[in-house]
């Protein structure tokens, strides 16, 4: 199969000299910088170790959900488990994923600046994840928090003895750490392009974060607010949600999710921003519908405000506001769909190769084809009575989640590995890991949506015996999915060492990144670029190519 | 059959492909329709999921590198984008129209539905029958008949489900909320809690038991416990003294409540509101929020004094009053007994006298 | 794209590279515009985070009207009126703080900023006193509350008809909303009190009267937002049906 891999002579090439992993040594440099890119390692580091806290934690849940009864660990054992499970993997792996280190590491440089807006809330922000992440590790290891992610009141204000208030605040802390990086890109693209710039010759993964940006920015701390409120209730009893004090439960469920439904579209945005990237370079061609692409994702952020609701349609809120939020999710979906389409026009009389981000990329296209398309099955409202609160949720969300925004994070990964550190990956190995994943997932999932429809409650640790086939199936695909995520790991740090030497521009991509060296200097640019091409300018890119000049190094 | 397989290999077959279900039974009037609604789902799903593999997949074959070297740009076509967006907004929107006639459908009762409580706690289910019939983690309904669930938490946020009847609602403390079904099909099937309320959430779980009419009848006689909710209800009536204002005399302090259900009424404050299950019980718990015109605020409020069986007890009571006779007696009865040395009435007591002491049912 | 790259550092432009220049900006223009939208951002998602109290105390003031008038009438409005007015004049010692640091007039700015120091603290001993009050009268939701206060005739508030039970109950949950919007507005006080320390000891060795008045007049952005979000919270809170 070919490539479009093209690599400097390996028996002659080497790292640059300078660039800004040895541009100073200690770790003092590292927990003091005010590098976007360091920012970004760091944060590469902190997720991966809580991915696999989270990974862990799913392995132990679907060990237990093996059998019918409850037997392989205590009710609340298991309820602490999934309530972990929940808590790290989207507050403390998802929310940040791309955003916090891919973002972090490209934003500057793709519209032409030296670091972001704001280095220091930067680097602020990396301490407060750090801080969410302890506080959650706390929780954990005092005795571990049963309340569900979604912290349903009354449960988690009276009924629960368990560390609530350590996870409420971890949360808190963790919120701020999103606020501050959203902040930062929203700055950062309105003020810091190089000249020549303009809004519409940034790659879509610009667009991508921006949109990503606003919701991180004006949702989280409504989400804030909430947990303070839960924490009050708790230590004070003062009564906010309480029926008994005059309070209103459903209160919460509207605050809470008025946040934690902008949250999932924070979650994908990046990634479909790094879909945009990756399907583009393997292609060989700009984007199809580069306007319809960025608008969507403003479209998605903007009508993701507007749907909270969805996830209450049988908690008694009044048939016509059901009615009002339904139509609204509705909307939302269109947005996802002219983006698939657009991605796959994009491949439309490409040159195509199928390199490991490729993969990922149409691993992600049909997986989160399904997943969307599962949502809209949800935002139907007298469907969704039979399908809430059941597996077919669970399948449904981490057909997104994992399926779409997941892979979407490893095509990323894989695609900036060699920009980052300057060194490319095993091909071979690498494509094998995609495939395991990608198998690995259906098994999992899929018997899921049908077991949502058959009933089976989520967060149930014993279900009926005529559910367990199905159970075992994704209790397997589970096992090979843990193959496919580890796999990475190994060979991700193998090739720091003795990946192959990957030069400026191994994919023959366009985009400012790809126009310095790898890893990149510091500052980035020894000069600041001026910008008279469009993004995805495949041909400017040729052109170039003719007169390379060579980088620092 | 049997006779080419051995009969092993068959029992596990069938075992094995009817447990093997893809989707539960469908046991209620409305479960085809929901069904129905599903299968469409399903089929615009995979005509999507379809035409997006075979764009993807028929483009890498097509346009590998192999077979075309050089990549067209090709900037965008506004016609592409409106058809792919008109087209699946109004799949979507066939969706949503679909769904809220069959959320309509599920969340609105019909006025014939025979009404039975439903209590939610920690972790069990129990269902009170008007008749005085009671049930933990089990609900017996007849088969034909449109029943509706009224149902309220006792603490945290549960979620009744049957999904073989393809609904399923919360329920919330402080609020009752309804679902309602026409079971079709005699059988046992299960009963979920789906709301995540705590430490034994998957063994929240019972049978609800469809049976024929006449096996309901007999049912129905022998489960019950003597005492008809409203009978229990008339009991606590009396005993908390609400008789004293209710009473339904001219000039009484409180509004007269007999034949006061499903009517419409005049607060202090302009509004007007459905006497409905909702409103009796939260007039019985905030009643200042809930005074009728006419009338000063002075009833006294009875939160944390009865229990949410106690207040379904009450609510029964109330809607099925059709006049204050015994109301009058009971009020009788307890100024007889407040007032020793008075005449006795002449009237023969009909209704237990009020058991000071015992509140809670 | 190098070959394309001009420079946009000439050697005159070295004069106007002053030390608080950070190195990822161009120019002064930029890094200001940059710090002043950053501080209007963050601004915007803190009038979300009130947001989500000032939509609880929407839902429950139209459910329980009576109740919040009964505990708005608890409040001291002379206590809560002399806080707005010294909030209102920390806003304009503020404002003559920014002015101080445009003007380079380094001990007039250190002047302001400490004048602000002290109406904010002033501010906050007064909500120190009033809390107080509230402990010792029983309004605190959850900690000590009773309601018994609102049912009967009170001799103090003679115009306050005593509530029902139920409606005297629901009295906690206005305070709950007491304590946690003044609350939250007192911590947001408590921060910028605490930076406005940091920024006199730095604005009196020089740091914002040599032409970097960006701090001061983001911090000015900031402290005048909780301002408003007072100005807002004063009539919500204080002044239900007060018909004097």
């Amino acid at each position: 199969m070919s490539t479009i891999v093209t690599l400097p002579d390996q028996q002659t090439a080497s790292l640059p000299k300078r660039s800004y992993l040895n541009e100073e040594y200690g770790l003092k440099s590292w927990l003091l910088t005010g590098d976007h890119k360091r920012i970004a390692i760091l944060y590469l580091i902190s997720i991966t170790f809580f991915f696999f806290i989270g990974g862990a934690m799913a392995g132990l849940i679907r060990l237990e959900l093996l059998t019918p009864p409850t037997d392989l660990m205590a009710a609340d054992t298991y309820n602490k488990l999934f309530t972990m499970h929940g808590i790290i993997m989207v507050f403390l792996f998802l929310v940040p994923s791309v955003p916090a280190t891919i973002g972090n590491f490209l934003i500057p440089i793709m519209v032409g600046a030296k670091d972001l807006a704001f280095p220091k809330i930067n680097l602020l922000s990396w301490y407060l994840y750090v801080v969410g992440g302890i506080l959650v590790l706390a929780a954990l290891t005092l005795g571990g928090v049963d309340t569900g992610w979604t912290f349903t009141t009354p449960l988690s204000t009276h009924y629960l003895n368990t560390h609530v208030i350590t996870a409420g605040l971890a949360i808190f802390v963790a919120g701020f750490s999103s606020i501050f990086t959203g902040l930062n890109f929203i700055v950062t693209v309105h003020r810091m392009r190089a000249p020549g710039m303009t809004w519409f010759r940034l790659p879509l993964f610009v667009w991508s974060h921006y949109a990503a940006s606003i919701l991180m920015v004006l949702g989280t701390p409504v989400l804030a607010i909430t947990l303070v409120l839960v924490i009050l209730e708790r230590v004070m009893g003062i009564g906010v949600f309480d029926p008994a004090k005059g309070g209103d439960p459903l209160l919460f469920q509207h605050l809470f999710w008025f946040y934690s439904h902008p949250a999932v579209y924070i979650m994908i945005l990046p990634g479909m921003g790094v879909i945009s990237e990756v399907i583009s370079t393997f292609s060989r061609k700009r984007v199809f519908g580069y306007t319809a692409v960025a608008f969507s994702s403003v479209a998605i952020a903007v009508f993701g405000f507007f749907v909270w609701a969805h996830h209450m349609f049988i908690m008694g809120v009044s048939n016509y506001s059901a009615l009002v939020f339904s139509l609204l999710t509705m909307l939302v979906a269109v947005p996802s769909a002219i983006k698939i389409f657009n991605w796959a026009a994009t491949l439309y009389k490409g040159s195509i190769t199928f390199e490991t981000p490729m993969l990922y990329a149409f691993g992600f296209m049909g997986l989160f084809t399904i997943g969307g398309l599962t949502g809209v099955f949800l935002g139907s409202m007298g469907m969704d009575i039979h399908l809430t609160e059941t597996y077919f949720i669970v399948a449904h969300f981490h057909f997104v989640m994992v399926g779409g925004m997941l892979m979407a994070f490893l095509a990323g990964i894989h695609f900036w590995w060699p920009k980052m550190t300057g060194r490319m990956y095993p091909e071979g190995l690498s494509k094998l890991a995609a495939l395991t994943t990608f198998i690995g997932f259906n098994l999992t999932f899929f018997p899921q949506f049908i077991l949502g429809y058959l009933g089976m409650p989520r967060r149930y640790a014993a279900y009926p015996p005529e559910f367990q086939v199905l159970n075992v199936l994704s209790t397997a695909g589970a096992t090979v999915l843990g193959v496919g995520y580890l796999l990475p790991m190994l060979y991700l740090v193998w090739s720091l060492k003795y990946g192959k030497i990957a030069g400026a521009n191994p994919w023959q991509a366009t985009g400012l990144e790809w126009q310095i060296q790898s890893p990149p200097l510091t500052e980035n640019f020894v000069e600041t670029p001026v910008v008279d091409y469009e993004a995805y300018d495949y041909e400017w890119l040729a052109n170039k190519t003719k007169h390379e000049v060579q980088t620092v190094g | 059959m049997h006779y080419f397989i051995s009969p092993v290999l068959w029992q596990f077959l069938v075992n094995w492909l009817t447990h093997f279900a893809l989707f539960p039974p469908e046991a209620s009037a409305i479960a085809p329709y929901a069904d129905a609604l599903y299968f469409f789902l399903i089929l615009i799903s995979l005509v999507g999921m379809v035409i997006v593999m075979a764009l993807v997949g028929g483009f890498s074959i097509l346009y590998r590198k192999d077979r075309n070297p050089e990549a067209t740009q090709i900037e965008g076509s506004t016609l592409l984008e409106a058809t792919w967006t008109i087209i699946p907004l109004a799949l979507f929107m066939v969706c949503f129209v679909w769904g809220a006639l069959l959320y309509f459908r599920i969340y609105n009762p019909p006025a014939n539905a025979m009404n039975i409580y439903i209590v939610g706690k920690q972790w069990m289910w129990k269902a009170e029958h008007p008749g005085g019939q009671h049930e933990i983690n089990s609900l017996h309904v007849p088969m034909g008949r449109p029943v509706q669930l009224t149902m309220i938490s006792q603490d945290v946020f549960h979620s009744y489900s049957i999904p073989a009847f393809r609904v399923k609602r919360e329920v919330i403390p402080g609020r009752y909320t309804t679902v309602w079904f026409t079971a079709t099909q005699p059988g046992t099937y299960h009963l979920f809690c789906t709301q995540y309320c705590g430490t034994l959430h998957s063994q929240m779980i019972g049978e609800v038991v469809v049976m024929k009419p006449d096996d309901y009848e007999a049912w129905t006689q022998g489960s019950t416990s003597g005492m008809s909710l409203a009978q229990n209800g008339e009991r606590l009536f009396a005993s908390m003294g609400c008789n004293a204002c209710h009473s339904g005399n001219a000039g009484a302090r409180g509004p007269n409540l007999a034949e006061a259900y499903a009517t419409r009424v005049q607060l202090t404050n302009g509004s007007y509101a459905m006497v409905d299950d909702a409103f009796l019980r939260d007039s019985i718990l905030n009643p200042t929020m809930h005074t009728t015109a006419g009338y000063a605020p002075i009833m006294p409020t009875y939160q944390g004094q009865i229990s949410e069986e106690g207040l379904i007890d009450l609510v029964e009571y109330i809607k099925q009053l059709k006049s204050n006779s015994r109301v009058q007696q009971t009020l009788n009865t307890s100024q007889v007994q407040s007032q020793a040395q008075s005449p006795a009435s002449s009237q023969v007591q009909q209704t237990a006298p009020a058991t000071p002491g015992m509140v809670k049912p | 794209m190098d070959s394309q790259a001009i420079a946009t550092h000439p050697e005159q432009e070295h004069a106007e590279h002053p030390p608080y220049l950070r190195h990822h900006f161009a120019t002064v223009e930029q890094q200001k515009e940059t710090s002043t939208f950053g501080m209007w951002l963050f601004l915007l998602t803190e009038i979300m985070f009130f947001g989500g109290l000032f939509t609880a105390y929407l839902i429950y003031r139209n459910w329980y009207y009576p109740a919040f008038v009964a505990g708005s009438h608890q409040l001291s409005i002379v206590l809560g009126a002399t806080n707005t007015a010294v909030l209102i004049c920390s806003s304009f010692t503020m404002a003559m703080a920014v002015y101080s640091s445009e003007m380079r007039w380094r001990k007039a700015l250190v002047g302001w900023l400490l004048a602000t120091i002290v109406l904010g603290s002033v501010f906050l001993g007064i909500k120190a006193v009033e809390y107080h009050e509230k402990w010792e009268k029983h309004h605190v939701p959850g900690l000590n509350f009773s309601a018994a206060g609102f049912m009967h005739e009170d001799p103090n508030y003679p115009e306050d008809k005593p509530l029902p039970r139920d409606m005297a109950e629901k009295t906690q949950v206005y305070f709950s909303l007491y304590f946690a919007m003044t609350g939250m507005h007192a911590l947001h006080m408590v921060i910028g009190v605490s930076i406005l320390i940091i920024l006199v000891i730095r604005a009196w060795g020089g740091a914002y009267t040599q032409g970097h008045m960006t701090t001061i007049e983001n911090f000015g952005l900031y402290w005048h937002f909780v301002d408003i979000v007072w100005i807002f919270l004063f009539p919500l809170l204080y002044l239900i049906s007060r018909h004097q």
